[in-house]
């Protein structure tokens, strides 16, 4: 278990100045204000404080600032004078102060920005805890958080040396990458004579690979995130877990030495794993019969708080695995499973289609019926039409007719999909395109094409050889490769293109590849001729998911780490699952 | 909302559905409740004294990440640091200096973006580093010298789009002709940040009419989007709506103004809105989905109207018994089916609040049908409901396998297993025997209609 990384591999960067930085930056500008002595969460409720000064510390958005607005008008009409300030993280928007403007309380309330975009949420993870981001670009191709990503990695580049390799995937990962070199030319010399730390630095926009992020998680960390949310790292594990009557938060990273060790295997090992390790600590304190006075003494001062912390920790963890065993067997798991599966390799096409109907006639939860009709339709280039018009209206008989807007998101995000017969182009695209001037034209089709396009995913699948074959059972306990974070059924796209890009230091001989994920024009590489990158760093590799990344493919990259002698750290939107990428993507009731 | 209420999974559950396992699972199950006895045999032995919250505590630098908390918990704490604060601090000083009088034109964008003048006021740090007037102030601070020419009132797009970006002050105003404001625009676009491009769409909404906006940003899609998105979000529908009318969206102008009844709490009103959408431009499908969509809340505001009488007045048996959780009203069809099945199974077909009506009206697939009646029914442990699902259903399947033709039709007539009845004649093409049939179903049945649609059908050569 818990696989040691090679002797050779390079020491992760320490991320606590990213936290002194944020940490600082806050205190500064708390420090403004007097007697901060209670955060409230912004909804919209009237605020029973008495204070004589309100601080909002909000994402910018515009529901904030109405939120703001209504209280700040509500305390003009009562004539009661207060002073307020808004702290906007990570940066404020022209388009939030317009509201302000436009609600009359400009010069009543003042600004101020908390430039925090990184939180390190493990030893090689950091969020910028946007899940925003996914719909925001995704769905509406509004950019606005682009230069936040920007900024992140200039942070990155100022604090840890400058990144001597860049390669990146997908329209957004092109934006933020020329972005951010421009901020790198416009604060030139920052980083100047710096040793890189950082060796490789890999964008990719998440709708290169979407099918890995709709597909049920089976290694432990994400199955607990499909389970039960984590949420800021953390977990709120309830009674079920707890086996007691209050619900327990629960931080989940590599300081938790049970947890560190089962978080990256295939869930069917860790039950054997735990039960071990349940031994082993009933070994050592039974090793306490039969110990005389200062051997007694020596095991209750040195030993015995490491072993009561160990054992809540394992009792947590086992409590974790009942409960997400209790879950998935009623749902019966292991039929949507090989569901899933058939759809990845692309036969039964026509049962697994049956079992998506049979889950929506049941009203089986909406998010999981529509996550399943996501699938197939990627994984098939696109329902048949007749399918897509039945399931469809299967499925707005089922969980209600409003989720017509939904379907209707999930098209323009190139989710969900009807087969067009021939042509490629909509009709909007053809009309628009004769309009235009030949070179706007080009532009225009890119647009389009960023938004829905054809995911030819079994084309790609036999190029990258995603589906691996396997003679016999796929050992899951002693993975071959990175298929193992989905029982050795499929290797994470996504992650495939990582290795395939770092094994060649370059796209070449990718090129089909990129033709089929629609990224002709999209993928780069940017090398500079760094001479005083070391060995070390040059296996040092920093990933970016701009949409967002799931534990899997985390999980699964850091399999790869430990084969190749590379170390990983992730910089992600926010951690995703298909739960949450489904929700993004519906149109619930106000 | 649906109806996947605890009885429910739990009757699916245990009725049809397997157990899950990964590998071996009765040898994992029993291993995991040992380890579990283990561990918690261990209990006595530790959980004597202290710190049961060990784990909120635990994390990997020793302190709980992730909230706000943390940061101003150690306010106290961090005494020594550092520099960087000190940094601000200094940088802050001046921000006294910035309460100064506004400059002459109130009608500018730069007025959107610049710190406020009410005395006494917050000023921020950007807005104190930026106020334009503060041009003559300014200088004996130490401001860095790169930074003077950033107060002249004449930028270039792209300095102004760079300003924009740092989120300084810059006044958009003397863009005045098209062509400098779609170089705006255009430079804004190119620098790839959405804040920026969205900062100078207020501006061009704002300067040009609606019909030169729309027609310069129908060519510059990125653009395009951003407008779409920001008028979503501040909740302009009547600039959206046009928009889309100008470009010919028609269906996004058809959802657009569709997905308003989502803000309409009262039934009624959501009722009479809905009923604006059906004449809109949506696709031929969604048309109907539409039309479904009113003609179902329809029939719950009646339902919903009757069937709160018939509680209140506690008449009815049914009710009495099994009070209804919540109203029907904005529910699902297939949870409007099962709330039907629940309570008025027995009604006659002219009733709207009759299963059998619903299915008619909507177009319920039979194995829908049969399935959430069953459900409801089972719920309720109306068994012989349930058997009488049961057996249409498994005698149809039987009576299918019957080779012979004449046995066959006799078994199904005498079954009342319309469907094997119907599809039979057609088969033999003997149109006679269907009109007899005809009028032995019910009235206005499913039955009936099938028949008709298979007797108008111009596919079928009747042999008679």
């Amino acid at each position: 278990m818990a696989f040691p990384h090679r002797p050779d591999a390079p020491e992760l960067p320490d991320f606590s100045m990213l936290k002194r930085l944020a940490r600082d930056q806050l205190i500064y500008l708390l420090e403004q204000q007097h007697e901060v002595d209670k955060l409230y969460k912004v909804e919209n409720k009237p605020a029973f404080s008495s204070s004589e000064q309100l601080c909002f510390l909000v994402r910018p958005r515009i529901k904030n600032m109405r939120y703001i607005a209504n209280l700040v008008n509500a305390d003009k009409m009562a004539g009661r004078t207060r002073k307020y300030k808004v702290i906007f993280s990570p940066q404020k928007f022209y388009a939030c102060e317009m509201v302000l403007e436009e609600e009359g309380i400009y010069g009543d309330v003042s600004c101020d920005e908390w430039a925090f975009s990184l939180l390190p949420l493990d030893v090689d993870l950091l969020s910028m805890e946007l899940p925003e981001f996914f719909r925001d670009y995704f769905l509406e191709g509004d950019q606005c958080w682009i230069n936040t990503v920007a900024q992140a990695l200039h942070l990155l580049s100022t604090l840890y040396g400058p990144f001597p390799n860049c390669y990146g995937i997908g329209r957004c990962a092109k934006m933020s990458h020329e972005l951010w070199r421009k901020l790198e030319e416009e604060e030139d010399g920052e980083t100047k004579g710096r040793r890189p730390e950082i060796g490789h630095v890999f964008l990719l926009d998440r709708d290169v690979d979407f099918v890995t992020a709709l597909c049920s998680q089976v290694v432990y960390e994400g199955l607990v995130d499909d389970t039960f949310r984590v949420k800021c790292g953390s977990v709120d594990f309830g009674p079920e877990v707890t086996s007691s009557d209050k619900s327990l938060k629960v931080l989940l990273n590599a300081e938790d030495k049970v947890f560190n060790e089962i978080r990256n295997e295939h869930f069917s090992n860790v039950f054997g794993f735990l039960s071990q390790k349940a031994r082993n600590l009933q070994a050592q304190y039974d090793r306490r019969r039969g110990m005389d006075i200062k051997q007694m003494k020596n095991f209750v001062s040195q030993e015995l708080k490491g072993l009561k912390q160990e054992h809540r920790l394992l009792s947590l963890h086992i409590g974790a695995c009942e409960s997400i065993m209790k879950k998935k067997t009623k749902q019966d798991f292991q039929e949507l499973i090989k569901t899933e599966h058939a759809l990845l390799e692309g036969f039964s096409i026509r049962e697994s289609t049956n079992y998506i109907e049979e889950h929506i006639d049941r009203q089986v939860s909406p998010i999981e019926s529509l996550r399943l009709m996501c699938l197939l339709s990627i994984t098939e280039n696109g329902l048949i039409p007749k399918d897509y018009r039945s399931l469809k209206t299967q499925y707005l008989q089922s969980y209600g007719p409003e989720h017509l807007l939904t379907f209707s998101n999930l098209r323009r995000a190139g989710l969900l999909t009807e087969q067009a017969p021939g042509d490629t182009l909509t009709a909007v695209e053809s009309k628009v395109s004769k309009l235009v001037t030949d070179k706007a034209a080009g532009k225009i089709t890119d647009a389009f094409s960023s938004l829905a396009k054809r995911s030819n995913f079994r084309a790609i699948s036999k190029k990258l050889n995603l589906i691996p074959r396997v003679d016999g059972e796929y050992d899951l306990k002693v993975p071959r490769d990175m298929a193992y974070v989905f029982s050795g059924a499929y290797v994470p796209l996504s992650c495939r293109i990582i290795e395939q890009v770092l094994e060649r230091q370059s796209w070449q001989g990718l090129d089909e590849v990129v033709r089929l994920l629609n990224c002709s024009e999209l993928a780069f590489t940017d090398m500079t001729k760094e001479d005083k990158a070391s060995s070390e760093s040059l296996r040092l590799i920093l990933v970016v998911f701009l949409g967002g990344c799931t534990f899997s493919e985390i999980s699964a990259l850091r399999f790869l780490g430990r084969e190749k002698g590379y170390r990983f750290i992730f910089l992600t939107t926010a951690v995703t699952n298909s739960v949450r990428l489904m929700e993004a993507m519906s149109e619930v009731k106000a | 909302m649906n109806r996947t209420k605890g009885d429910e999974e739990e009757y699916w559950n245990s009725s049809k559905f397997k157990a899950f396992t990964f590998d071996d699972e009765d040898d994992e199950l029993s291993q995991l409740k040992e380890s579990k006895r283990a561990v918690n045999s261990l209990r006595d032995f530790v959980d004597d004294d202290d710190d049961d919250d060990d784990l909120e505590r635990v994390s990997w630098s020793g302190e709980p990440v992730g909230s706000i908390s943390w940061s101003i918990k150690e306010t106290a704490s961090n005494s020594g640091s550092n520099h960087e604060r000190e940094q601000l601090k200094n940088r802050n000083s001046f921000s006294s200096y910035a309460q100064l009088p506004k400059p002459a034109s109130t009608y500018s964008l730069s007025s959107f973006f610049r710190g406020r003048t009410r005395p006494g006021s917050f000023q921020s740090l950007s807005d104190a580093l930026s106020d334009t007037s503060a041009k003559s102030y300014a200088p004996e601070l130490g401001r860095p010298k790169g930074e003077y020419r950033d107060y002249s009132n004449d930028w270039s797009p792209s300095d102004t789009v760079r300003r924009l970006r740092k989120g300084k002050v810059c006044s958009l105003e003397r863009f005045r002709s098209l062509q400098d404001k779609l170089q705006l625009l255009e430079e804004a676009v190119s620098m790839h940040d959405g804040n920026v491009i969205t900062a100078v769409l207020i501006f061009l909404k704002r300067t040009l009419s609606k019909e030169i906006l729309f027609r310069e940003l129908e060519v510059r899609q990125v653009a395009l989007r951003h407008l779409i998105h920001f008028l979503k979000e501040i909740g302009d529908q009547k600039l959206l709506l046009d928009l889309f009318r100008f470009l010919d969206r028609t269906e996004e102008l058809a959802l657009t103004h569709y997905r308003e009844h989502l803000n309409i709490q009262d039934p009624e009103k959501r009722k009479e809105f809905l009923k604006t959408c059906i004449g809109l431009p949506f696709s031929a499908e969604d048309s109907a989905h539409i039309q479904d969509h009113y003609t179902l809340l329809e029939r719950q505001i009646i339902i919903e109207a009757n069937d709160r009488h018939l509680e209140s007045a506690g008449q009815t048996e049914i009710f009495r018994k099994h009070p209804r959780k919540a109203s029907i009203l904005n529910m699902p069809l297939v949870t409007t089916l099962f709330y039907s099945c629940f309570y008025h199974y027995t009604e006659a077909e002219g009733t709207f609040s009759s299963p059998v009506n619903l299915k008619k009206t909507f177009k319920i697939p039979e194995k829908q049908y049969v399935l959430t009646a069953l459900a409801a029914r089972a719920k309720l442990r109306a068994w012989h409901d349930v058997d009488a699902l049961f057996t249409t259903k498994i005698l149809q399947e039987y009576v299918n396998l019957v080779e012979d033709v004449d046995t066959k039709l006799n078994l199904a007539t005498k079954f009342k297993c319309h469907d094997v009845v119907i599809d039979t004649c057609r088969d033999l093409k003997d149109r006679q025997q269907l009109l007899v049939y005809r009028s032995k179903v019910d009235k206005g049945s499913a039955e009936e209609e099938k028949i008709d649609t298979i007797l108008n059908s111009s596919q079928i050569r009747w042999k008679n």
